[in-house]
């Protein structure tokens, strides 16, 4: 028992110790929720923190596939897919897209020959209101088949110990095919001459609510021409955007959207596995890329081309990507639009 | 002695109690989802943007009763500083509780997120895209959720330390039932 001189009422010890526990409870769970007491839990932070460079990210930029240009253009949708999804962008007809092709770095002045792995983000809206935003790149698989997996690739790249490398590989046997292609792929000289792919599975949602675990490429109209990564270098290191851009402005540049359909039992959780090519296609629309503008004031600057914002139709799969994928452009979206004066806009777009 | 207090009206109570369930799961959910990049990171946005609205919505419901049927009277006796703090944390509550879901939609829209509340439902955009006003609101959005979690420990600690300690009724206005008797208070205390 305590008396406070203040109150004519006693305060019982216990009162206070009930009180003092149940706020203690409370914060501790909060603080769990939060992850500070789990050191080991991947975080956007953690995950966003090792894309980044041993001189840290570039601040204003993306934190991969920092190195880009924006373009504009439409989707004409040719009513195939609607088979498989009710989503109103696959109804034959024209939507407004907005897009980036990038280079996937963490450094916005890389230069084109060293980068090896290309990418497209899209922004397709419809009438409706709704939006369907995806990230592709243009290798046929994924380096790895988990977000945890891809953390230890990041930690393995950049680190001092000589063997993190093998001792990666060794965990992670999938890697040696995506490294196969990256050796052996040939390189193209054109943003436009590349094959751009979800990797990732999704599932389409058709009018009588049936689940299609599907995958989708965009395929270009363009014949790809080979070139060396040395030859590509002579170009210049700017040269993919001086190229797309002369190439946009001399004429419009197209893509065939097609959906590659699961059958049963196909590994739709894992992105570095690819499907059997026998699998269905169907080719659902045209890509039409109208007008390249830099990306320091083009509309694709401040537009996270998160690939979990899907239209009504399309939705995520057991591919634990997206999600992850989700969490740590958030997080790089975040820190990149309060690094606005790191990357000015020019004068002719300032306010 | 304690004063014999009247409580709330009955819908206050029931929307306190539903609001409480509501925003202690709304910050639970915050604080998880960005601490993490498992599959449930998307659940749990799923459910973080149509609960903040139902905040909102709730919240202005709230705002309307409390208008119409006003507060029970604090206790005469109870010491000035104590009485300060319990009506200006009435005035944040409110402000907390209709301002976060107004932040969380204005910076999804400055961020020119599509705001989706379920399947194809979604609200338009408030704000235009601009990364000055997104990072101002996101920040606000951030430390306004970890204040509105230590303003409801204050909540809980102050509303058991009446109950508790002080014994003075307070408790027994928002109560969803009676706790017991307030007749026999009186044997309680002396």
């Amino acid at each position: 028992m305590a008396q406070s001189p203040v109150s004519p009422k006693p305060i019982r010890l216990s009162s206070v110790l009930t009180i003092a526990a149940v706020i203690f409870v409370a914060a501790i769970a909060f603080a769990y929720t939060a992850g500070w007491l789990s050191p080991r839990r991947l975080t956007p932070e953690k995950l966003v923190a090792a894309l980044a460079p041993p001189g840290g990210p570039a601040l204003g930029h993306r934190r991969n596939h920092a190195k880009g240009i924006c373009f504009t253009g439409t989707f004409e949708a040719n009513g195939n897919g609607s088979a498989l999804s009710k989503a109103e962008v696959f109804v034959r007809g024209q939507y407004p897209v907005l897009g980036r092709f990038n280079l996937a770095t963490a450094d916005p002045n890389a230069a084109d020959a060293m980068v090896r792995v290309r990418g497209i983000g899209i922004s397709i809206t419809t009438p409706d209101g709704q939006e369907w935003r995806s990230a592709m790149i243009d290798a046929p698989i994924f380096p790895v088949s988990t977000p945890q997996a891809f953390y230890a690739l990041l930690t393995a790249s950049q680190s001092k110990d000589p063997d993190a490398m093998k001792k990666f590989i060794a965990a992670n046997p999938g890697f040696l095919a995506f490294a196969g292609w990256a050796k052996s792929a040939p390189w193209t000289g054109s943003y436009a001459e590349e094959r751009y792919n979800s990797l990732n599975s999704f599932l389409f949602v058709d009018e009588s609510g049936v689940r299609h675990p599907i995958r989708w490429s965009l395929i270009p109209a363009a014949t790809p021409v080979p070139i060396s990564p040395e030859e590509l270098a002579k170009r210049g290191p700017d040269f993919l955007e001086q190229e797309i851009t002369q190439r946009v402005a001399a004429s419009s540049q197209t893509w065939s959207l097609v959906v590659t359909v699961a059958n049963p039992g196909d590994p739709i959780a894992d992105p570095n596995k690819a499907w059997p090519p026998d699998r269905r296609t169907v080719d659902v629309g045209t890509l039409t890329v109208n007008q390249i503008e830099q990306e320091r004031d083009g509309p694709c600057r401040d537009i996270n081309f998160d690939p979990t914002v899907l239209p009504a139709g399309i939705t995520t799969s057991e591919d634990p990507f997206p999600a992850a994928r989700s969490a740590a452009y958030s997080r790089s979206y975040n820190a990149r639009t309060a690094e606005e004066s790191y990357y000015p806009r020019t004068a002719t777009g300032a306010k | 002695m304690t004063t014999i207090r009247t409580r709330f009206a009955a819908p206050q109570r029931l929307l306190h109690w539903l609001m409480a369930i509501c925003i202690l799961s709304m910050l639970f959910i915050g604080v998880g989802m960005v601490s993490t990049v498992a599959p449930k990171y998307l659940t749990l946005v799923q459910i973080h943007k149509p609960l903040g609205i139902a905040i909102l919505v709730l919240a202005l419901i709230r705002l309307g009763l409390r208008i119409f049927y006003g507060a029970p009277a604090l206790p005469a006796d109870l010491p000035e500083p104590i009485k300060l703090a319990a009506i200006s944390s009435q005035y944040i509550f409110y402000a907390l509780m209709i301002a976060m879901p107004l932040i969380g939609w204005a910076m999804l829209s400055a961020a020119s997120y599509p705001v989706v509340l379920f399947g194809g439902v979604h609200l338009p955009s408030i704000l235009p895209l601009n990364p000055r006003l997104h990072t101002l609101l996101w920040h606000a959005h951030y430390f306004l959720a970890f204040a509105f979690f230590a303003f409801i420990l204050m909540h809980v600690a102050a509303i058991l330390g009446h109950k508790l300690i002080r014994n003075d009724g307070i408790f027994e206005t928002m109560a969803p039932v009676l706790t017991h008797d307030p007749s026999k208070r009186k044997t309680d205390l002396v």
